[in-house]
């Protein structure tokens, strides 16, 4: 294996279901049932879906979803936004752990 | 006003695209899964057959004063050529002496023929409905400010190309420029009365989308866009179509380039929809080139796959059109992808 991410993979994820396909098929139900339109949109679900494919770093989705984002009518600023918040939730989450070191470094301190 | 950029042509620039023999090949030469002819054979129960003629849609020629990357056309300001007369003619004949009921009128920027109004006032008089193919820039030409009043007098259906509601998508697939004189003819018709509810002057408006990837869903987009344009420009409008874009001429040149087209085409065809091959509008429309020879639909007609016939021998009765056998090909894939493409928008549930 010359590399941990191929572009030729994504299109082979049903193999998935080749030794599990019971889980797969429920997986498959549960996925299209969560992205049909709700309460809210396909287009809203789509842009969810691109930050937290950023949020989680996961190629295969950044690509599968930045063409959904497109195909359900999102546009480039739209998923920009949409990466944006995925960022400010990993930042801001990073930077609120930051009152666990302030109480480590309260009670270690005089 | 900013001035509209426009780049050369596929044909002037004596790419080998230029060629439809070319354009052929490549798509014959990508693997695809399935063969269009097999796909609609299987979801038709049959090889894909015309029904009545419904539309004639009359290619007037190629000039245009865009050069739209997207183009299937190759249309642009320095292509020449331009349907003659006589051709015009044989189109007027065989609306006379059919039922079909409307004409669509298409280039290049239609608007250009010297002939334009005579055809819509006498296709008119014969009672069919009109439809312009408009590329709305076209009427800053000071020899076409007054075609909002001369369409609204006639009556015409406006079907006026817009890929986006803001400039840059525009712009991107349209040429610098494009948005803003898009915007200001938008205005024009909706000052004539287009677009608004119960004026019985209908403004259409057609979407495809900016790059290798299918259209949204209409009626979504549809109600962003009227939401959008009318809060932004305070323009309005009737429907708006989604096309698909189709690997043919500019389009496929930006899919070759862009190292697209492989993709893009598997994209078409794992989107294939059985439900789109009732409704594709090549079997019911009839397309007729610049030069009077005859087509199952545009697409066809750039990719000189000919019925066989030209317009003379329709005019003159040699020609049997009903139930003949579609021309087929990779391209046609565009047509039945997700919800269907068509010169009238989607054509089915995706």
């Amino acid at each position: 294996m010359d590399s941990y991410y191929k572009p030729d993979d994504l299109p082979r994820f049903p193999e998935m279901g080749k030794e599990a396909p019971g889980l797969w098929e429920k997986f498959l139900g549960w996925y299209r049932a969560v992205f049909a339109e709700g309460a809210l949109t396909e287009r809203e679900k789509a842009l969810i879906a691109l930050g937290v494919a950023h949020a989680v770093q996961c190629p295969y989705c950044i690509d599968a979803f930045s063409r959904t984002c497109l195909e359900k009518g999102a546009d480039p600023e739209q998923m920009t936004e949409a990466v944006h918040v995925a960022a400010a939730i990993r930042g801001g989450a990073t930077l609120v752990h930051g009152l666990q070191m302030r109480a480590h470094v309260h009670r270690l301190s005089m | 006003m900013a001035r509209i950029r426009t780049l050369p042509t596929l044909d002037r620039r004596g790419h080998p695209l230029s060629s439809s023999g070319f354009q052929r090949a490549a798509l014959d030469a990508l693997p695809l899964a399935h063969a269009f002819h097999d796909a609609a054979a299987e979801a038709a129960g049959g090889p894909l057959r015309a029904a009545n003629v419904e539309v004639l849609q009359i290619n007037v020629g190629k000039r245009c004063n865009q050069s739209c990357r997207h183009c299937h056309v190759d249309a642009g300001p320095d292509r020449a050529e331009v349907m003659p007369r006589a051709v015009l003619e044989a189109c007027l004949q065989v609306l006379e002496r059919s039922r079909i009921p409307t004409v669509d009128v298409t280039g290049g920027a239609p608007e250009l023929h010297p002939a334009f109004r005579k055809i819509v006032t006498r296709a008119r008089a014969l009672g069919r409905h009109v439809m312009d193919r408009c590329n709305l820039t076209v009427m800053r030409l000071a020899c076409n400010a007054d075609l909002p009043g001369f369409f609204a007098e006639h009556g015409v259906e406006v079907i006026a190309s817009l890929p986006w509601y803001a400039r840059r998508r525009t712009d991107a697939q349209r040429g610098e420029g494009v948005f803003e004189a898009s915007i200001e003819a938008l205005r024009a018709l909706n000052r004539v009365g287009y677009g608004h509810e119960g004026s019985g002057l209908l403004l259409q408006l057609v979407t495809n989308p900016a790059g290798a990837f299918l259209p949204a869903n209409q009626s979504a987009l549809e109600r962003d866009w009227k939401r959008e344009l009318g809060r932004r420009y305070g323009v309005y409008f009737n429907r708006l179509y989604t096309i698909t874009n189709m690997p043919i001429s500019r389009f496929l040149e930006w899919l070759l380039e862009s190292d697209n087209l492989e993709g893009y085409m598997a994209r078409l065809v794992a989107a294939f929809n059985p439900a789109a091959v009732s409704g594709l509008m090549c079997r019911s429309t009839l397309s007729v080139g610049w030069d009077g020879s005859l087509y199952d639909c545009d697409f066809n007609q750039m990719l000189e796959l000919p019925i066989g016939s030209s317009i003379f021998d329709l005019a003159a009765g040699r020609a049997d059109l009903a139930g003949r056998a579609i021309r087929v090909g990779p391209h046609c894939f565009g047509c039945t992808a997700g919800a269907g493409s068509s010169c009238g928008g989607a054509t089915a549930a995706a």
